[in-house]
């Protein structure tokens, strides 16, 4: 499942800093270990990975993966902390609605603790924005992506669905937060323009798929499958809720080595340019586990490609490295799908996709419920 | 990065208190007045250049401009028999900008005149450069300034459903949006006219000359000294028909004389004695073999009616941006005319600040953000600080008649004009 990860199978391997001294004020010894269990249709999954940074300031960093019911023995210096499971079908995780609702106001300020999401607009509105136009054979000047219709999942504060209005598209962004809500309505009620080209909800995916079924032209789910619980059901639903041949847009954190140091030790730890807490390591998504997902789910990756993002310059750049940022472009096969339906499981279904050359033979795993 | 802006931010707070052209409202709610994307603060030549600019870009096709103009509509029906004093040297650079938008073609159907050489000396030596191209490219272009702003409005009122343009309407106030995002306070500029009526912007461009009212209210410190010297701007009549295409230009102590080229037939020169002159730094190629040492035509007399005076100084803004200002033109950067730099550099600003608005337009970014801002300023102040530099270290040097000064800089002229290379990177530069 985990095929192609950069992570050994077994054992683990040491990584040993030695800070600076005199922080014993500081009340930044974390001692993390989670285990997170993921429930899907196919199997278990059981993760434990203890982090262990006492004040001698040496990290000893383990990673176990165990499948089913094998228990790893944990070895740690202090005591662990386990994430409770989650069995319910949503995707939204309450844990990182906590987490954002205390930044809710924070969202607008282009300095602030969000600005690396501020100027990572500038390589992913380019990026939509370019890959949407080769669908459109004549685009006005001045509203190229005019007549599109744009769903925004994990909008936030909205700041990725502004621009987006900006260039002519119907936006629809929604955001399990209220808060985050209210702050992009109030933002994009000083525009009349956008006022009126942007739409935003508090609900989270699940909740509008039977009312949205096939009714986008895109769907952007930017820096968010990072924070969702159930990855298979949400890509499921990103799928459900695009037209044949629309697009598929995600950008997100690839689980690597390097992602955790860089990504949570120095981002959130060390430098501050993350808030702490708001990344966990074992959510992060390989590019090569979401490809598989969403090919099963129908939709075929056009497009993969790495962001890195320079502290100092505070700018991002495109990168052939996928091994911390990356964005991904997937676009749903252009068969003409059932109205949406909850369970599909009838062999009349399967046999008829079959029959199209164009299915991808995986794609009937997903009409299973 | 990050440190620097939120320098600016703070000074624009405590500018607020202390400058009675601004206040720093709360606006709860949106307000009802018009907003506009671009509102540009003054209709002179680089105003109404800029609003052209922006109104004819393929990326503002949806957005609504907004230009601001003091004075009243000028008209002009027909062209006088007579020339006007007030000109301007466009340079290659700024002829393409004009061009772009189809200004320039109005303006070749009216009146210019092109030059093709340069010849500069000194008084107190017999140092000489001369600029000349060998293609047959023109150096520059004399244009009456009358002449640029009709063609600029014409081609405004062909773009008159994106760009509006309000005559005889002053800013007396201007209310900037509070520094840190607010949940209930207007993001936008306020704009208060001598009327009454107010407006709102996601971007204010302040063009409106030397004593920018705009760079005032955002109290942009300003570093700027008087020279102790007028210009006079007179037309002239030569003695003789010649081919009238060389602008000439000698550095006396007490100023330098310059004769621009206009007709043939009656030819029109204007006199600039302006402090010590820079010489026109435009590049030049290498020049021929037989550079023979033109002798400048003889003056046969003064139109009447023309002499012109006008005050020189200089001055450069500490920054060109603010969140949600910029400022083009002589607000910016105000040069002494001895290099004939002033209005292409104003042109020089619209190219940058259009591209980089261009760009961020089709971002989808909001027009007032800093971060496309700082890389015009960036752009601009590199190149505009080097020109006022040596702009101003020319007028100071050729002012004097100390030898041991006398003989540096005739050496200088006679270096400089031995290499074209050096030559050539000078005219590049300036003819930008």
């Amino acid at each position: 499942m985990w095929g192609g990860g950069k992570l050994g199978s077994s054992g683990g391997w040491f990584l040993r800093v030695l800070g600076p001294g005199g922080r014993n004020t500081k009340a930044a010894r974390h001692l993390i270990s989670s285990a997170v269990y993921v429930k899907n249709q196919l199997s278990w999954i059981l993760q434990i990975k203890p982090r262990v940074f006492n004040e001698y300031r040496t990290m000893w960093f383990k990673s176990y993966r165990t499948t089913f019911s094998c228990l790893n023995r944990i070895k740690s210096f202090r005591y662990r902390w386990a994430r409770l499971y989650s069995t319910s079908q949503t995707t939204v995780d309450s844990g990182e609605v906590k987490t954002f609702l205390a930044l809710a106001h924070k969202w607008w300020d282009e300095q602030g603790i969000y600005a690396p999401l501020h100027s990572m607009n500038d390589l992913r509105v380019p990026f939509i924005r370019d890959n949407l136009l080769k669908t459109i054979p004549n685009h006005q000047p001045g509203k190229p992506l005019f007549g599109m219709k744009i769903l925004d999942v994990g909008c936030g504060g909205g700041l990725l669905t502004e621009p987006l209005g900006r260039l002519g598209a119907s936006v629809i962004g929604i955001d399990p937060v209220d808060e985050n809500i209210k702050t992009a309505q109030c933002h994009k009620s000083f525009d009349p323009v956008l006022d009126k080209r942007i739409e935003y909800r508090v609900c989270s995916l699940e909740e509008i798929v039977e009312e949205t079924a096939e009714t986008f032209d895109a769907v952007v789910a930017s820096e968010v499958v990072e924070h969702v619980i159930d990855l298979e059901t949400f890509l499921q639903c990103c799928c459900q809720v695009l037209k044949p041949s629309g697009s598929l847009f995600i950008t997100t954190i690839n689980k690597t080595q390097l992602s955790y140091a860089l990504g949570i030790v120095f981002s959130e730890q060390i430098a501050g340019i993350v808030p702490k807490g708001t990344h966990t390591w074992e959510k992060f998504v390989s590019p090569e586990t979401l490809e598989s997902i969403l090919e099963s789910n129908g939709l075929s990756v056009q497009t993969v490609v790495g962001m890195l993002y320079n502290p100092f310059s505070g700018y991002w750049h495109w990168s052939e490295n996928t091994s911390l940022n990356y964005a991904a472009h997937a676009v749903k096969s252009g068969v003409q799908e059932h109205p949406m339906s909850a369970e599909f499981a009838f062999k009349g279904e399967t046999e008829e996709l079959q029959a199209n050359a164009r299915t991808n033979p995986a794609v009937h795993e997903e009409l299973k419920k | 990065m990050a440190a620097r802006l939120v320098s600016r931010c703070g000074v624009v707070g405590a500018a607020a208190y202390s400058s009675p052209l601004v206040s720093c409202r709360r606006w709860s709610g949106a307000s009802t007045d018009p907003v506009y994307d671009v509102v540009v603060s003054g209709g002179g030549l680089v105003g109404a250049a800029m609003a052209c600019a922006l109104g004819y870009d393929i990326h503002f096709h949806d957005k609504k401009i907004l230009l601001l103009e003091a004075g009243p509509k000028k008209v002009l029906e027909k062209l006088s028999e007579t020339y006007s004093n007030r000109v301007s040297s466009i340079s290659p650079g700024s002829a393409t900008l004009l061009s772009s938008f189809g200004a320039w073609d109005h303006i070749c159907n009216m009146r210019y005149r092109a030059f093709r050489r340069m010849q500069v000396w000194d008084a107190c030596s017999e140092a000489l450069i001369m600029f000349d191209k060998d293609n047959l490219d023109d150096m520059g272009y004399i244009v009456e300034n009358d002449v640029i702003m009709h063609a600029l409005t014409k081609q405004l009122e062909a773009v008159s459903d994106q760009v509006t343009v309000l005559y005889r309407s002053k800013a007396i106030r201007y209310t900037w949006p509070c520094p840190f995002p607010m949940a209930d306070s207007s993001p936008w500029v306020h704009i208060t006219l001598g009327d009454g009526s107010t407006f709102q912007t996601k971007l204010l461009i302040g063009a409106d000359g030397h004593n920018s009212g705009v760079r005032q209210a955002a109290g942009i410190q300003n570093v700027s000294w008087n020279y102790d010297q007028s210009a006079v701007v007179a037309t002239l009549h030569l003695s003789e028909a010649t081919e009238n295409n060389v602008a000439w230009q000698r550095f006396l102590p007490s100023g330098p004389i310059a004769l621009l080229p206009w007709s043939d037939a009656d030819h029109t020169d204007f006199i600039d004695t302006a402090g010590a002159m820079l010489q026109y730094a435009v590049g030049l190629l290498k020049p021929t073999k037989v550079s023979a040492r033109q002798l400048p035509p003889s003056v046969a007399r003064v139109d009447a009616k023309s002499r012109v005076l006008f005050p020189l100084g200089l001055g450069h803004a500490a920054e060109y941006v603010r969140p949600r200002v910029a400022l083009i033109g002589d607000a910016a950067h105000r040069v002494h005319p001895l290099a004939g730099q002033g209005v292409n550099m104003g042109f020089g600003d619209i190219s940058s600040l259009a591209h980089h608005l261009s760009t961020a337009a089709f971002n989808g970014k909001d027009l007032g953000s800093m971060s496309h801002l700082t890389g015009y300023e960036t752009e601009r102040q590199r190149h505009n600080t080097a020109l006022l530099a040596a702009t101003d270290l020319l007028k100071r040097l050729y002012s004097t008649s100390a030898a041991p000064l006398v003989l540096l800089r005739t050496w200088g002229l006679q270096a400089t004009n031995a290499v074209s290379p050096l030559k050539e990177q000078i005219m590049a530069f300036a003819s930008k």
